[in-house]
């Protein structure tokens, strides 16, 4: 805790030991706010497909369609027949005929609102329901099959699975991505720390020759890097919230696209990465700089 | 206070001193003499744990100087004062700041001891350059700032490599009366220097002893100045 507490307050005096570079200083601001901006998209990207995988094989797992196929003067009476067979099968916790108005909106978005369905050879949906123990899909065709011969069984599974793969791949690329960015961001801190260790090797040969400890000339150079990490992470983090919070907020029209974002109390994650920004900037830095003091005498 | 037993040293390019043995005891002067690229600064730098012997062992205070790990080695500098032939200053700070570099990486509260940077300034002639850039000092001044800053810890030994190499005669007797000041105060003292003249003028202030490095030796040079 000292440690950490010396490291922010600082030493103005040992501050001044080490002369100010100011070019480098702003590169390493600019990367580190560059990496905690991508650092937000990715995190909010992986945190959106999770949710969306998750949705997806919880909703549709738990539920199937009907879909009878019948003249106009039969619709009726096999729908009817279509939900007994339904209510008497093990493993189904309800079934649903869809209303015609509830059609009408699933068919919206392809034909406008004003299309007149009864005119149309519109099947029925029947939305079903599944329970915990599950229900045996290939006998339940069997018995639509002769019972309601109009009826097709839609359990999902054969378009669920890929877009449930699609999302879980979509949340290792994210994952990976915000490991590459902290990766890239230890490299890239350690060149401009090591860039300026070499800048100041007279100085820091200067410094061992009046009997300054290796730790006290390691701490002007990590202390100042990792405040910048900091800094810059924080800068970066905040635009990277704003353009979060501009996204067009999730709706049934935008699909996945508008989901990209955070909910609750996720919107508190993004405050880790400035300070995993410094850790990954002090480790890097002192690594660097005892690298280079095993040079000097 | 520091001692040498048959220290060698070898550069790669052959050996450049072998056998030497010398003592430093508490309170003496010694000068160190010899021809350009004898060995004078290397000898200075083994003293003073910059340079590690190939042979041979030196010690410090008691302590192996070999044996010393990177912290320990930054202890013992703070115990032994060093005027370096370039004088080796941070150009960016004010001469008071390089003055007061010492106290400043050992932590201590400079603003305690202004009063000692300012009486330390006074005698060795620089208080009116306190806010200068070690660029903008003649060679005199220079010297006598490293000199400053080589006591500014009080250390027990000061050790300074040619300091009179860039100055007139009288700013090198101002020098050697500052040095000698600080053996009369207690302080074991050894300056390497080619300056015959400088050597003799101080026979008359001190009680120094001559040592030469030649052909790889060193020897003690008797009273034949």
């Amino acid at each position: 805790m000292n440690k950490i507490k010396s490291l922010v307050m600082g030493d103005a005096q040992a501050d001044r030991v080490v002369p100010p570079t100011g070019f480098t200083a702003q590169l390493t601001l600019f990367v580190s706010g560059a990496m905690a901006f991508l650092c937000v998209f990715a995190l909010a990207l992986s945190l959106a497909s999770g949710r969306v995988a998750d949705r997806w094989a919880d909703e549709l797992a738990r539920a199937a369609t009907l879909r009878i196929n019948a003249p106009a003067d039969q619709k009726s009476a096999q729908t009817q027949a279509a939900l007994r067979i339904l209510e008497q099968t093990p493993g189904v916790a309800s079934a649903r005929a869809l209303t015609s108005e509830e059609q009408a909106a699933l068919l919206s978005p392809w034909f406008g609102s004003d299309l007149p369905l009864q005119s149309l050879p519109i099947p029925q949906l029947i939305e079903v329901i599944e329970a915990d123990s599950g229900y045996d899909a290939a006998g339940l065709r069997l018995r639509l099959q002769t019972e309601v011969p109009g009826a097709v069984l839609d359990d999902h599974t054969r378009w669920r699975r890929p877009l449930v793969d699609a999302a879980l791949a979509l949340r290792r690329l994210s994952v990976v991505s915000i490991a590459l960015i902290g990766g890239a961001m230890a490299a890239m801190i350690t060149l401009a720390a090591n860039a300026a260790l070499s800048a100041n090797a007279q100085v820091i040969e200067v410094l061992r020759l009046v009997g300054a400890l290796d730790s006290y000339i390691a701490q002007a150079f990590v202390r100042r890097f990792t405040l910048r990490a900091i800094g810059g992470g924080a800068a970066g983090m905040a635009l990277g919230l704003i353009g979060v919070v501009l996204m067009p907020a999730a709706s049934q029209e935008g699909g996945f696209l508008t989901g990209i974002g955070f909910q609750g109390i996720a919107w508190l994650y993004p405050l880790v990465i400035p300070i995993l920004g410094g850790a990954v900037a002090y480790v890097a830095t002192s690594r660097a700089a005892r690298k280079k003091l095993g040079n000097i005498t | 206070m520091i001692e040498l037993d048959n220290v060698g040293y070898n550069y790669g390019g052959g050996e450049l001193l072998s056998d030497v043995s010398v003592q430093l005891s508490p309170g003496s002067f010694h000068f160190l003499t010899g021809p350009s690229g004898a060995g004078k600064t290397t000898l200075l730098k083994l003293c003073y744990g910059a340079l590690t012997p190939t042979s041979g062992r030196v010690r410090a205070f008691n302590m192996d100087v070999n044996g010393l790990d990177r912290d320990q080695m930054a202890f013992l500098r703070r115990r032994v004062g060093v005027v370096h032939q370039d004088c080796r200053f941070l150009d960016h700070l004010t001469l008071a700041e390089n003055i007061a570099l010492p106290l400043t990486v050992s932590g201590k509260e400079i603003s305690h001891e202004e009063a000692n940077l300012r009486e330390l300034m006074t005698w060795v002639g620089l208080v009116d350059r306190m806010d200068a850039l070690p660029p903008e000092l003649s060679g005199g001044e220079r010297q006598r700032a490293a000199l400053a800053r080589s006591v500014i810890l009080s250390p027990d030994v000061i050790i300074a490599d040619e300091p009179t190499g860039n100055v007139d005669w009288e700013m090198s007797q101002r020098l050697l009366r500052l040095l000698v000041e600080l053996n009369h105060m207690g302080k074991t003292i050894l300056v390497a220097t080619h300056d015959l003249s400088l050597i003799r003028a101080a026979k008359n202030q001190v009680q120094a002893r001559v040592l030469r490095i030649a052909k790889r030796q060193l020897t003690l040079a008797g009273a034949d100045l």
